[in-house]
């Protein structure tokens, strides 16, 4: 009975100890700035500049993920082919490689130094110091965190429900449509959230690409570098609070669609 | 009518190999075989779920073999009833109807017809989730009935329903065959649901045909040793023979005709062998005494191993019997078995 006990009570002060290392530095955070501070951070239009920016250019690189991301994952979930495995790994290379090198990586193929970026540029398009080339590397260390929930989403639906509705008539996009993909729904928005909380997150790929327009984590980098933690502080309470927000009220809305 | 031809399907290291049968038009068609045969994969193929390597698929003097399922007109019903967990009951069951030219009166009165037929009315606005197995299967065969199919395929549809919703399904599709004559094609690995729906069958083992023909004649005449270890006659013995004798070891047995053949196998049904404790007169021209090697229960009969010379006879008796006889290991009996209840493999 007493190792018992005693077991239990090294598991509970391990979780205890645990979440208090994840929570406590963003309490830390939540409770360092005064109330003044907070309130003329908010005046402050750069700071309002880059946390909108971050959010827009977030969440289009988790729509982008989203688009393309759901066909790729459907074809891996459903199809055996010679060099799977392979495909499935080079799309987690995003997620391993350190994050400057991303955005080294990026520049390299888009710059006029290889055929690629001289070709974007002929078409007007340009990455470096972009709001473009933001969104670029956000999708780039993002996407992997979609296409690996809704792959696993798709995986969950039986291919047998799949088979009913094509041997009662309806063809195989109707059926993507109205029985696959209503029923992996729930893993698909796990996925955008992730790919969205990757993208804002993002500060090593993005600042190789684009210092200027500033997304958040850069204002607050420049801000600590420039003048230290007490005014990088206010700014980052806002990005904090925004991104909690944003997930508390996704989190709601899958609880919903999991009572469903 | 289905005529299956030639038929070569590949899947992984699995195979169907060129299998040919037909199903006449109003057939309750029977599919058989252990685990692992091949008769999902087999009735996949003729709805168009499994892409075919070789050989034709024709339905009513069409070969749809390159038509996509949705064309075929076939419905499938599983094992599991697989409905739409999203959609309540009355979207699932409707669900084909979105695909068909019928007009909305006559999809009105399909609706009706199973909903009725089927007892399903108060499931209607359920959610899948809320239903029991029965009823889950229920609404699987009426959404699969209620597009017309030509061809109705059955998935062992019995297999994962409690033993009460069993029977009553089994009712039910004799019920919905006798109505519509919807030509049926069902998989089992059970031989007494196939003689209890199907009129014609065919045997599979390893991806091959090893018996295609009227449930009767295969229940009979199993042609292999393998058919008749698979319908449960439980006393295969390879066997020399000698005119219309059959020796087994030491033992003599009668097989009441003349066998062309130096040696094969006799197979006896354990239902078809008796068991006394003296000798009786009777018309059975195989009497042996042996003794009790094992007495196993299965709820309403028994099954008794009888050891005669050094072969062990199985033997089913009903639990009366068994009780009449007050039987005991080790005990010595008498078997009997007529002569026309031996197949020759």
């Amino acid at each position: 009975m007493k190792i018992n006990q005693m077991f239990w009570i090294v598991l509970i002060f391990i979780s205890i100890v645990l979440v208090i290392f994840i929570t406590a530095p963003i309490a830390k955070i939540m409770v360092s700035s005064s109330p003044p501070s907070l309130i003329k951070a908010l005046t402050d239009t750069d700071v309002v500049r880059s946390i909108l920016l971050s959010i827009i250019t977030s969440g289009s690189a988790a729509l982008i993920s989203l688009a393309v991301g759901i066909p790729f994952s459907y074809l891996l979930s459903r199809f055996n082919f010679s060099g799977k495995k392979f495909i499935e790994s080079i799309i987690n290379i995003p997620i391993v490689i350190p994050h400057p090198v991303i955005g080294i990586a990026i520049l390299s193929i888009a710059g006029k130094n290889c055929w690629f970026g001289r070709f974007l540029q002929m078409l007007g398009v340009k990455i470096m110091g972009t709001v473009g080339g933001i969104v670029t590397v956000l999708t780039f260390v993002s996407i992997p965190f979609f296409i690996n929930a809704a792959k696993e989403g798709f995986e969950n639906v039986s291919q047998k429900l799949e088979k009913v509705s094509r041997s009662l008539g309806a063809s195989l996009p109707y059926t993507f449509f109205h029985i696959t993909l209503p029923l992996a729904k729930r893993s698909i928005f796990i996925g955008f959230v992730m790919s969205f909380a990757r993208a804002i997150s993002e500060f090593g790929a993005v600042v190789i690409v684009a210092y200027h327009p500033m997304i958040a984590p850069v204002l607050i980098y420049e801000r600590f570098e420039a003048y230290g933690l007490e005014y990088s502080l206010p700014v980052a309470f806002w990005l904090v609070s925004i991104s909690l927000a944003v997930f508390i009220i996704l989190r709601i809305l899958i609880m919903k669609s999991k009572n469903e | 009518m289905i005529e299956v031809k030639d038929l070569t399907v590949e899947m992984g290291n699995f195979s169907l190999k060129e299998i040919s049968f037909k199903v006449n038009r109003g057939d309750f068609f029977i599919i058989m075989g252990p685990n692992g045969a091949g008769k999902t994969m087999l009735i996949e193929s003729i709805a168009g779920l499994v892409p075919v390597k070789n050989g034709k698929v024709i339905i009513d003097g069409e070969d749809v073999t390159g038509l996509p399922p949705e064309k075929r007109n076939i419905s499938i019903v599983y094992q599991q009833p697989y409905l739409f967990p999203h959609i309540r009951v009355i979207d699932n069951i409707r669900y084909g109807l979105n695909f068909t030219t019928t007009g909305r009166n006559d999809k009105k009165k399909l609706l009706d017809k199973y909903i009725e037929g089927l007892n399903l009315k108060h499931l209607l606005n359920r959610y899948p989730s809320t239903l029991s197995g029965g009823e889950a299967q229920r609404v699987s065969l009426a959404r699969a009935l209620v597009v017309n199919p030509k061809v109705l395929l059955l998935d062992e549809p019995v297999s994962s329903v409690d033993p009460r919703s069993k029977h009553s399904i089994k009712e039910l599709l004799l019920r919905i065959k006798r109505i519509t004559g919807v030509t049926t094609v069902m998989v089992t690995h059970d031989f007494s649901d196939a003689l209890y729906l199907g009129n014609r069958a065919v045997i599979m083992n390893n991806g091959m045909l090893a018996q295609y023909g009227t449930i009767d004649a295969i229940f009979s005449n199993p042609a292999t040793k393998f058919v008749a270890d698979f319908i449960g006659a439980k006393n295969i013995f390879h066997v020399k023979f000698n005119g219309s004798k059959a020796l087994l070891g030491e033992i003599t047995v009668e097989t009441g005709r003349v066998v062309p053949r130096k040696e094969g196998y006799i197979a006896i049904r354990p239902e078809d062998i008796s068991i006394g404790l003296s000798k009786i007169e009777t018309s059975m021209r195989n009497s042996f005494i042996g003794t009790v090697s094992y007495i196993q229960s299965s709820g309403y009969f028994f099954e008794i191993g009888v050891m005669v010379k050094r072969f062990l006879f199985k033997v089913i008796i009903t639990r009366a019997s068994f009780f009449n006889l007050k039987l005991k290991d080790g005990e010595r009996v008498f078997i009997f078995f007529k002569a026309s209840s031996i197949n020759i493999l």
